[in-house]
């Protein structure tokens, strides 16, 4: 009885954010735009490569391949605060946060939300990419899977932790929506393996999930190897990163109750 | 239980600021309070501590036997809210605001319950317009028919009819004070309208600068201070208390 209420109010939350997301053409048009926009450009840049200076055969694959990942990161995370977002810019905090809904309800609510937002924008990119550049990256095979799990628990691990604290801090930290992807791209070893990255900074780039999956990526494009034990680590890591998330996120919301910033936030 | 609210020594200090200072009231169920006061006497944020939104600096609230600091969740499923200060999301017509808001108080054989409070507060016409693009007070009517969703056994209204017109405003107590009657519900609200009090209140708190003043039976306040303009009955009490400090 109380997983079928639960189950509920997850169902309620996400009805309303696909209730905006679906009569707002702009908003759907967002989902695709940019994705495609990254994909039609670099797919250019790595025709240019491969006409020009032929590093490998692969580069389409490698470049086309981390652009869409990075997508799954970046959008899943956007999906997932947006929607959150959206009960700030509308004023409605207060009553989502005096309905029976708990925390971990709403949190897995923007999840599933962050989910069909992210196979909205991603789907045509991915069928694109193989009418524009032949690129297919569902001949990734099941490591795909693995890759798209991965991305998408670190991008809700870090949505949390964002909600958190535009919860506690009000509007102005709406900014770390963007500027944290832009703070992990350099160290996640996106389009260029980790033994680029200067010594001293390896450790700290094997600490974030990305790099397992973008190592992950690299290994199966060139040599056919799908590295289990990567996507493990990675796992294992995410899992330790998810729930810090909901610790943060708990906390930030006491911290918000303690400022009085919740009711603050409707007027 | 007799006892719907209980508040003891509730305080919230914003750094040296006290917003609410030491108060203390009870309110049993079925009874109606309202809090009255001039900006800033600290009702809202009493309301945000009853609800468990704010968190005291000191002392506690208990809302049908439940801590609201620590056990909120436990009671949020019976108690439900309205305030001009809050809205709901403009972009969702108002049948899909009234939709979610069933499923999150998971409300039983909701499309019935939402075609009641629908008919009740004369919404049938706005039912598939988007609330953002509706007048204040019809907004005003959308909160109130999501604050009856669930059918509350308690109910925190801030400022009711405070973007209603007169005629409506006199509709809306009416309908409330059946709601409230019918249910046997617990009513606290804060009101800067003497009228409102008087018709819907069976105690009223008066405050000022975050300390409650005097409570007060609405019966006494209408016998005592007939008349009288409600910003004028908390000056009044106000100047007691500053007399007495003296």
């Amino acid at each position: 009885m109380k997983i079928a209420r639960s189950i509920g109010r997850i169902g309620a939350m996400t009805l309303r954010y696909w209730y905006v997301l679906q009569k707002s053409w702009p908003r759907m048009l967002d989902l695709v735009y940019w994705p495609t926009v990254n994909m039609i450009v670099w797919g250019l840049l790595t025709i240019y490569f491969n006409e020009h200076r032929s590093l490998f055969n692969d580069t389409v694959s490698i470049l086309l391949g981390a652009v869409m990942l990075w997508d799954v990161l970046l959008r899943g995370q956007l999906g997932f605060t947006y929607s959150f977002l959206e009960e700030i810019w509308s004023r409605n905090v207060a009553n989502i946060m005096m309905s029976p809904i708990k925390p971990i309800e709403l949190s897995l609510a923007l999840m599933l939300m962050s989910f069909i937002r992210l196979i909205i924008g991603m789907a045509p990119v991915t069928m694109l990419a193989i009418i524009l550049f032949g690129f297919n990256i569902y001949s990734l095979g099941l490591p795909l899977i693995a890759f798209f799990i991965n991305l998408i628990l670190l991008s809700w691990a870090l949505g949390l932790v964002i909600a958190g604290l535009v919860l506690r801090n009000g509007q102005s930290a709406e900014g770390f929506s963007w500027s944290v992807m832009l703070m992990l791209l350099p160290l996640s070893c996106v389009y260029y393996p980790v033994s680029t990255l200067p010594q001293w900074s390896q450790p700290f780039a094997w600490m974030l999930p990305t790099t397992y999956v973008f190592e992950g990526m690299r290994e199966l494009v060139l040599y056919q190897t799908f590295r289990a034990d990567l996507m493990l680590w990675c796992l294992l890591l995410n899992a330790i990163y998810l729930a810090l998330g909901v610790l943060i996120l708990q906390l930030l919301i006491e911290s918000a109750r303690k400022k009085g910033s919740i009711l603050a936030m409707g007027e | 239980m007799d006892q719907a609210i209980v508040v003891e020594h509730l305080t919230k200090k914003f750094g040296t600021y006290f917003a609410v200072q030491d108060i203390s009231f009870t309110l049993k169920r079925g009874q109606t309070m309202g809090l009255i006061g001039g900006n800033g006497a600290g009702k809202t944020t009493t309301l945000a501590m009853i609800m468990g939104l704010t968190i005291p600096t000191a002392g506690h609230a208990r809302v049908l036997g439940y801590d609201m600091t620590k056990h909120r969740h436990q009671v949020l499923s019976r108690m439900n809210f309205q305030s001009p200060y809050v809205a709901m999301p403009g972009r969702l017509t108002v049948r899909e605001n009234l939709n979610v808001f069933g499923r999150l108080y998971n409300v039983k054989n909701l499309q019935d319950r939402i075609a009641m409070v629908v008919y009740d507060l004369g919404l049938g016409e706005l039912f598939n317009c988007e609330t953002g693009a509706l007048s204040a007070g019809q907004k005003a009517r959308v909160s109130l028919a999501k604050a009856l969703l669930n059918s509350p056994e308690i109910l925190v209204l801030d400022e009711p009819t405070a973007s209603l017109d007169p005629t409506r405003s006199l509709w809306v107590r009416e309908l409330l004070k059946n709601y409230q009657r019918e249910r046997e519900a617990t009513v606290l609200m804060t009101s800067h309208n003497m009228l409102e009090v008087e018709q819907m209140c069976d105690s009223v708190a008066i405050m000022h600068n975050g300390k409650i003043l005097a409570i007060v039976a609405t019966a006494t306040l209408r016998a005592q201070y007939q008349g009288m303009e409600l910003e004028k009955i908390i000056e009044l009490f106000a100047g007691r208390q500053t007399a007495t400090v003296k």
